[in-house]
C-alpha cells in the first residue's frame, strides 16, 4: 500500500481516496476519489452547488477554517495524506497555491504582495533586499506584469485593474515554488481579454505546476485544460481526456450537461 | 387551470373596491411629509446652533481677562506658577497643569492602547461565538461603569495597591489617574478596533491563510495593515477620552500643581483643576474668567488632536 502510495504520487499531483465531506449534517461530496496528472491543466465542471469549490477547497485544507466542515478519507499530495496528524498545514499551504474567485491582493505595496509568501515563510536574517528584488522581478516577469508594473511596485496593490490584480495573485504564489496551483474560478470577475490573459498565462505554467481549475464556463474547460472532471450533487461522474469528455462522454449525465440541458 | 383563471377573473371587481383614480395626493398627506421634513431639519441645524452657543458662551466668559492688566498669555501658556486665589502676587500659570493632562492620557494610552488592541484581536479572530457574545457584554458593561465610580476605585482600592506594591507614600499619582483612565478608555478602544476588524474583508484572511501563514503572521502581516484607518480611529478615541475625562482623574491623580519628575508623582489636570476651583471662583472675577480660557485651551487640543486624526486617515486612504 505504502509504495503503492509513492509510486502513484511520482506520476500524480493530487490523488483522493474516498473523499467524503459534511457541511454539518448537509453532504458535500460523496466518496470522491479521483487522481490528477502532474503538470497539466485538470478542470472541475459541473452545475452550481455540485462540490467542485469544496474539493479544490480540500487540496489546502482551506476548507477547515470553519468548524462546522468534517471530512474524511484521504487526499495523497506529494506522497503524503494530508489529513495525517503530522502534516503541517503551512508547509502544505507553501506547495499547494491557491487564486481565489474575486482578485484579493492584499491591501499593501504590489512589491509586498510578491514577496509576502517568502517573507513568511523564511526568517527575517536569510531575506536579502537583492533577492527579495530579484524575486519581485522573476515572479512577475513570469506572469507578464512586469513590464506594466515595473515603474508601480510601491502603488497599492488594490488600486491596479481587476486582470492585473489576478496575475498578481498568481504572481506571488510563485517565489514560494508551489507544486501546485489551485484556481477557484479565476476568470470570473474578469472581462474577455482579462480571461483570455489568464489562459494563455495558465498555458505557459503548465509543465512547470500542476494546476486545478475550477470553472463555470464550459467553453473555458474546453479550450484551457488538458482533463476534464464532471461533478453533480458531489459525486464524481466521468473525468478523462477534455476533447474526449467533450466529444464523446461516456455517461448520460455528462452528456446531458454539456449539451447544456441544465446548469 | 384555465377555469380557475376565469373564476378570479370574475370576482375581481368585487374584490377591489372602486376609487376614484387620480394623479395627486391628498393635501394632509403633504402637509405631514412636510411637517416631518421640518422637524428632521430642525434637529439636524439645532447641533450646530448649540455648539455655536456654547462657543460664544466660554468665549464671552472667558475673553475680557485678556485685557486685564495683571493677566499675560505668556505666563498662562508658559509658567508652571498656578496661584490664582494668592493676594499679594496673583499667576495664573496653567504650564503645569497641561503636563499633568499630557502625562496621564501619555501614560494611560501606553496602557490601554495594547490591552485594548489586544482584546479587539482576541475577540474578533480567536473566540468562538458564545463567548464572543459573552465578552462584548462584559466590555459594555465596563464602559456603563460611572466616572466618579471610577475615581472611587482609584482613591481606594487602586492606590492602596500602589502604596503596598511600590512602598511610595502616596498613592494617589499620575500611576494611578492612568490606570484608572486606561480602564475607563479600553471598552472603547475594544469595540471600536473589534469593528474595525470585523471589517476586514474574508477574502483577505483566506489570502493569507492560503498562503500559509500562521495564526500570528496573519493578524501582524494582513489584518493590521488592513485594518489600520480603524484601529487608529479606535486609539484617538480613546485618547479623546482620556483628555476630557474629569472627575475619575480628580480622584484619582493626588491634584497637586506640579511638573511631575516621575509615575509616583501627584499631578492635577486641566480638566480636574476647572472642576475642582470654578465653583469657589466668584463669577466674573479673573480666577473665573481663567478657567474659562482654560476651557478654551482644552478644547484647542481635543480639536487639533481630532484634526490630525482626520487628516491623518485620509491620508492614510489616498495612498
Amino acid at each position: 500500500m505504502d509504495t503503492n502510495v509513492t509510486t502513484d504520487s511520482l506520476e500524480y499531483g493530487v490523488l483522493t481516496k474516498d473523499l467524503n465531506l459534511w457541511y454539518g449534517k448537509f453532504q458535500a461530496l460523496k466518496s470522491v476519489s479521483m487522481s490528477v496528472k502532474k503538470g497539466q491543466i485538470t478542470s472541475l465542471i459541473g452545475p452550481s452547488g455540485c462540490g467542485k469549490t469544496t474539493l479544490l477547497r480540500c487540496f489546502n485544507r482551506i476548507n477547515e477554517r470553519f468548524s462546522y466542515v468534517r471530512t474524511a478519507g484521504e487526499i495523497v499530495i506529494l506522497g503524503k495524506n494530508i489529513y495525517d496528524s503530522d502534516v503541517s498545514l503551512i508547509e502544505l499551504r507553501k506547495n499547494v497555491g491557491m487564486v481565489f474567485q474575486r482578485p484579493n491582493p492584499l491591501p499593501i505595496s504590489v512589491y509586498e504582495n510578491v514577496v509576502f509568501g517568502l517573507k513568511v515563510h523564511t526568517p527575517r536574517k536569510q531575506l536579502k533586499k537583492s533577492v527579495l528584488d530579484e524575486t519581485v522581478e522573476k515572479s512577475l516577469n513570469e506572469v507578464g506584469l512586469w513590464d506594466d508594473l515595473k515603474d508601480r511596485l510601491k502603488t497599492k496593490a488594490t488600486s491596479l485593474q481587476l486582470e492585473q490584480q489576478q496575475k498578481l495573485c498568481i504572481a506571488r504564489l510563485l517565489p514560494l515554488k508551489p507544486d501546485i496551483i489551485l484556481m477557484d474560478e479565476p476568470c470570473s470577475a474578469l472581462d474577455v481579454e482579462g480571461t483570455h490573459a489568464i489562459e494563455e498565462l495558465m498555458f505557459t505554467l503548465r509543465n512547470k505546476y500542476t494546476i486545478i481549475i475550477v470553472t463555470h464556463n464550459m467553453s473555458q474547460a474546453r479550450r484551457a485544460s488538458d482533463e476534464c472532471v464532471f461533478m453533480l450533487l458531489g459525486e464524481l461522474i466521468e473525468h478523462s481526456r477534455t476533447e474526449e469528455l467533450f466529444i464523446n462522454p461516456k455517461n448520460p449525465k455528462t452528456a446531458e450537461y454539456i449539451e447544456g440541458r441544465y446548469g | 387551470m384555465s377555469s380557475n383563471l376565469t373564476e378570479s377573473t370574475l370576482t375581481l371587481p368585487d374584490a377591489i373596491p372602486k376609487r376614484v383614480k387620480r394623479v395627486g395626493r391628498p393635501r394632509w398627506a403633504i402637509i405631514g411629509e412636510q411637517a416631518l421634513e421640518l422637524l428632521i431639519r430642525i434637529s439636524g441645524i439645532s447641533a450646530i446652533v448649540f455648539v455655536l452657543a456654547i462657543f460664544f458662551f466660554v468665549f464671552k466668559e472667558a475673553l475680557p481677562v485678556l485685557y486685564s492688566h495683571n493677566f499675560s498669555i505668556k505666563e498662562f501658556l508658559f509658567s508652571t506658577q498656578w496661584y490664582p486665589t494668592s493676594v499679594s502676587n496673583v499667576r495664573y500659570g496653567t504650564f503645569a497643569l497641561l503636563v499633568g493632562s499630557v502625562t496621564v492620557t501619555l501614560l494611560s494610552m501606553a496602557i490601554a492602547v495594547p490591552f485594548g488592541l489586544g482584546a479587539a484581536i482576541y475577540i474578533s479572530e480567536f473566540c468562538g461565538p458564545r463567548q464572543k457574545e459573552t465578552l462584548k457584554i462584559i466590555i459594555e458593561l465596563l464602559a456603563a461603569i460611572p466616572s466618579v465610580v471610577w475615581g472611587f476605585i482609584g482613591l481606594t482600592v487602586i492606590s492602596k495597591l500602589i502604596t503596598t506594591i511600590t512602598g511610595t507614600a502616596v498613592g494617589v499619582n499620575l500611576l494611578n489617574g492612568s490606570i484608572i483612565l486606561a480602564l475607563m478608555s479600553v471598552p472603547i478602544i475594544v469595540s471600536i478596533g473589534e469593528d474595525a476588524l470585523k471589517a476586514v474583508p474574508d477574502s483577505f484572511r483566506e489570502a493569507g491563510m492560503a498562503m500559509g501563514t500562521t495564526r500570528w503572521q496573519l493578524i501582524l502581516r494582513v489584518l493590521l495593515p488592513a485594518a489600520k484607518n480603524g484601529l487608529l480611529a479606535a486609539v484617538l478615541l480613546g485618547v479623546g477620552r482620556a483628555v476630557g475625562e474629569t472627575m475619575a482623574v480628580l480622584m484619582a491623580t493626588g491634584h497637586s500643581v506640579k511638573i511631575p519628575h516621575g509615575v509616583f508623582d501627584s499631578v492635577r489636570t486641566l480638566t480636574a483643576n476647572i472642576a475642582a476651583e470654578l465653583g469657589e471662583a466668584a463669577a466674573g472675577s479673573p480666577h473665573y474668567r481663567v478657567l474659562f480660557l482654560t476651557g478654551i485651551l482644552l478644547f484647542v487640543i481635543t480639536f487639533i488632536v481630532n484634526l490630525t486624526a482626520d487628516f491623518v486617515i485620509r491620508g492614510i486612504k489616498r495612498k
